[in-house]
């Protein structure tokens, strides 16, 4: 039988200043019935492009595809405008990585899921919306029919895709082509939606095209897999075969740089990542570090920390008595999905928001009770790094200044001293010292991520609270930034509070790991009393969520849980329980909630 | 459904508020100014006497806290006071100069949309082309004309030259309602083109903001025609910003008829304000600020409720 979906030598190239240029070369793969393929690579490896490409949404004018893109053997690059569009939408879907965008934030849902039966199958718009209906309900969202005439903006990032699958699949497409459906959402909810396009490919015998830079969701879900790097097709194959023996170079560092769950061994400090050879592709895998955590004073002290927001509609307890400490040289990571005040935390700690109640201290320093002098002075030994490495530093000032700027303002050095200490800080990181006179956009997202952790070394300080500092990063990136922070670690002594999503990262980096849910810590313990023995039900869905880059060992069936993370918006006169902790073994702590979890989880 | 009308009735508090505000400046304003409305009235050979005489019967001489409150206490009664050389009320006066002012302002703001929106889309839309480089040109051209120029010059081409229109005047007292209308046209047209020139500008930075969106791409991923695309998934998204420029462009061409009365020779508001202040006609310029400004408040809150209509999540 035909595949559903056959590239063959498509070349797709954009309009530039200087001609056409092409960024994707020779891409050939095809697509049958029933079985998933994924793409695969790192940013700019052109994936996005070989799925745009096929559904031919590029803009048209400013980019060129040759080559030919069959789907069930009619070639769509030859197809008009009216074919195209009774393909999109009808004979392919597609779903996108961004559902907190790709929704039209003005349309109900109803309509946006109806708007395509209308379309293909000239249904009116009354039996689109009960035909959307009973598609909200095949893709699992609760209460469908009270939603149809639900506006997005009330839907969590989760049932956002839920709804982009809903409209993708409305009209029983051959094709599905998944761009990145799930790099947005967090692990758990990941798990559902992955579990969930499984169940209705099989149901439909659709054929998948997954576009992924996560190796572990291509282990996942994929039956064969398509590596991609820099516009070229390097290596393609079945999964299996891929992940088992790679043949190229490219993709064996690739599968070499995933952060893997569970390969500690016995170290009891945090390990370095493998260091990959980019010629080779072997792998040698990275040392303990020396454990410089200090069982002295700790740094950093918070006790019972609340922040709280007033809404038009009630308050959000997005941090709730909230305490733990962390000693020099330590790091404690701060785990939990999005919205569980693990950012909020980190934030209340430098007092970048200001905390409702609790205390936070630094140093010896009480950081509520600092006036200004005080706060400037808690701040030069305690810095931040962010996540958005594109964001975060000024795109009209040389990285130089940026660097230099806050040993300026605190008065710590000199023009021409500050101007030596800027350069010796770029070589710390792994930069020249001669690039200090260029501007952000002329570094990749990880080097601008070790220009940002430069500029929070420039004053020398004692604590680093990291906000998903290595998340946004390409995984070979991940590794490096990541190993770039251990060592610094190490040498310096500092003290990491290290907020992370990534489950994987964190049990390399961390001394110790607290985990929250809703603005609380639900566990905190030793980093390996925390990923091996797990007590919080929630703490054992979120590491069981974590997709495992290992094709042989797939996960079938997931327990479908769904339920997303509740909201911390409560009524304004909701009284927060007192919760209280067991101490299972030396360290660590589970909060009392656990059996009333076991039993909703098992009820 | 509650929500909503608890939000529109906190505009409408809103409102009262900036109205109160607003006669409050307005009557400080006019009793800063220099000049005796008094002395004004009875003429250069008028004695001390008459004019005291005259302040008296006027209420010039009360406190001001007292002729606060009975200007306040007037506004609420619907009287705005007395006219000093029209022999009129305030309110008979502005009755009978409201028809020009309100019918040029919106034929002004139906030319200026009519054109606006089609081109301003089509120039996203088709960015970078010829025409969206003509249009983007043109529109700064446009811009930076003058209204009264482009009106002279109209009157020049078309109603002195070719004789189509009036150049000038809203016809006599007995002229029919087509003939005072057709007066309009010269100095509606004028207004109109100018002020499309910054709609346009509006409506194609909105569009080409919201043709980029995720969103858009979802659309033509379903298969909608580009039709589709643009003017119900586009260009809904797009209104917020269009509407506020709409909403500006009232208020602003409401201001110009100062100017664009004069030059046309229109009998409106505007007008009406113009020779009020040469005379220093007081309850006239009062009254005449107090109901521009009370039309910007409205036009605000309609502008507020269209933003309800067209965008959900202002909703709350």
């Amino acid at each position: 039988m035909a595949p559903v979906l056959a590239i063959e030598n498509l070349t797709t190239s954009f309009k530039t200043a200087e001609g056409w240029r092409a960024v994707i070369r020779d891409i050939s793969l095809s697509v049958n019935a029933g079985e998933t393929v994924a793409i695969v690579g790192e940013s700019g490896s052109g994936k996005s492009v070989t799925a745009l490409s096929a559904l031919r949404l590029l803009p048209s004018g400013k980019a060129r595809c040759e080559g030919r893109i069959l789907l069930e053997g009619k070639d769509l690059l030859k197809a008009s405008e009216a074919e195209m569009r009774s393909v999109r939408g009808g004979s392919i879907g597609m779903i996108f990585q961004e559902p907190m965008t790709s929704l039209n934030p003005v349309f109900t849902i109803g309509n946006q899921i109806a708007e395509a039966l209308v379309i293909h199958q000239h249904l009116s718009w009354s039996a689109a919306e009960a035909e959307a209906v009973r598609l909200m309900e095949r893709v699992r969202i609760p209460a469908a029919k009270a939603r149809l005439n639900e506006y997005p903006h009330k839907f969590s990032g989760g049932m956002r895709q839920r709804v982009m699958i809903a409209m993708a699949l409305a009209c029983r497409p051959k094709l599905l082509i998944a761009d990145e459906p799930t790099t947005a959402l967090d692990v758990t909810i990941q798990a559902e939606i992955l579990y969930l396009i499984r169940e209705l490919q099989r149901e439909e015998n659709m054929g998948v095209l997954f576009i992924t830079h996560d190796m572990g969701v291509v282990a996942e879900v994929a039956d064969r897999t398509v590596v991609m790097f820099r516009g070229d097709m390097i290596e393609s194959g079945p999964t299996g075969q891929i992940f088992a023996a790679p043949k190229e170079v490219y993709t064996k560092s690739l599968l070499a740089s995933i952060p893997r769950l569970g390969t500690m061994g016995e170290a009891k400090a945090p390990r370095r990542f493998p260091e990959v050879d980019a010629k080779t592709g072997e792998a040698v895998d990275g040392r303990e570090m020396e454990d410089v955590a200090q069982t002295s004073a700790p740094i950093l002290k918070v006790a019972n920390l609340a922040v709280r927001f007033d809404a038009p509609n009630g308050r959000v307890h997005a941090v709730e008595d909230v305490s733990f400490d962390l000693k020099p040289g330590e790091t404690l990571s701060l785990v939990g999905e999005s919205g569980c005040g693990k950012s909020t935390t980190g934030r209340a700690v430098l007092r970048l928001v200001n905390a409702s109640a609790g205390s936070v201290v630094i140093d010896g320093q009480d950081v509520a009770s600092a006036g200004t002098k005080e706060l400037r002075a808690i701040r030069r030994h305690a810095q931040m790094i962010f996540q958005d490495p594109f964001a975060s530093l000024n795109p009209r000032i040389t990285i130089g200044s940026a660097i230099a700027e806050p040993m300026l303002s605190h008065g710590l050095a000199g023009k021409r001293e500050a101007r030596e200490r800027v350069a010796a800080l770029l070589e710390q990181v792994g930069l020249s010292g001669a690039v200090a006179d260029r501007y952000p956009h002329e570094f990749s997202g990880g080097q601008r991520q070790r220009i940002s952790i430069a500029r929070a070394l420039a004053l020398e300080p004692k604590l680093i609270v990291a906000d998903e500092a290595v998340s946004a990063l390409d995984v070979s990136v991940k590794a490096q930034v990541s190993n770039l922070l251990l060592d610094l670690q190490e040498k310096h002594g500092l003290s990491y509070l290290f907020i992370s999503h990534d489950m994987a990262v964190v049990e390399r980096m961390s001394h110790r790991v607290a985990v929250m849910y809703l603005g609380e810590i639900v566990e905190i313990g030793p980093r390996a009393a925390i990923f091996d023995n797990p007590q919080h039900p929630y703490t054992r869905r979120l590491i069981s969520a974590v997709p495992i880059p290992d094709p042989s060992r797939r996960a079938m069936a997931r327990p479908l849980l769904s339920e997303e993370i509740k909201s911390p918006l409560r009524p304004f006169d909701y009284v927060p329980p007192k919760r209280t902790y067991q101490e299972v073994s030396p360290g660590h702590f589970v909060q009392d909630t656990a059996s009333a979890w076991d039993e909703r989880l098992t009820a | 459904m509650t929500k909503l009308a608890l939000a529109l009735l906190k505009r409408l508090g809103g409102m009262v508020v900036v109205l109160a505000l607003v006669a409050t400046v307005v009557f400080v304003i006019v009793r800063v100014t220099p000049g005796d409305p008094a002395a004004v009235m009875l003429g250069s050979d008028a004695t001390p006497q008459d004019i005291a005489q005259l302040r008296t019967k006027m209420g010039l001489d009360a406190p001001l806290l007292v002729q606060y409150f009975q200007f306040l206490l007037g506004i609420l009664k619907g009287d705005l006071g007395q006219s000093i050389f029209l022999g009129q009320s305030v309110t008979q006066a502005l009755a009978a100069r409201a028809e020009p002012t309100f019918f040029l302002t919106l034929f002004s703001i139906l030319i200026a949309v009519t054109i606006a929106l089609p081109v301003g889309i089509f120039s996203a839309v088709r960015r970078g082309t010829l025409f969206d480089q003509i249009v983007v040109t043109l529109t700064m051209v446009a811009a930076s004309v003058p209204s009264f120029w482009l009106g002279l010059l109209l009157i020049q081409t078309l109603a002195v030259g070719q004789g189509w229109f009036p150049a000038s005047g809203y016809g006599g007292p007995d002229t029919s309602f087509l003939e005072r209308l057709h007066h309009l046209v010269l100095p509606a047209v004028a207004l109109g083109v100018v002020n499309s020139a910054l709609i346009i500008r509006f409506t194609r930075a909105a569009m080409l903001d919201v043709l980029g969106e995720d969103y858009v791409r979802t659309a033509r991923a379903k298969g909608a025609t580009e039709r589709r695309v643009i003017l119900k998934h586009a260009l809904k998204n797009a209104m917020v910003p269009i509407i506020t420029v709409i909403g500006l462009s009232i208020a602003m061409l409401i201001a110009g008829a100062v100017v664009t009365e004069t030059v046309f020779g229109l009998p409106g508001i505007g007008n009406l304000v113009v020779s009020a202040v040469l005379r220093r006609d007081y309850p006239v310029i009062q009254g005449a600020l107090l109901v521009v400004a009370a039309i910007y408040v409205l036009i605000n809150f309609i502008v507020d409720i269209l933003y309800m209509l067209a965008d959900p999540r202002v909703r709350l």
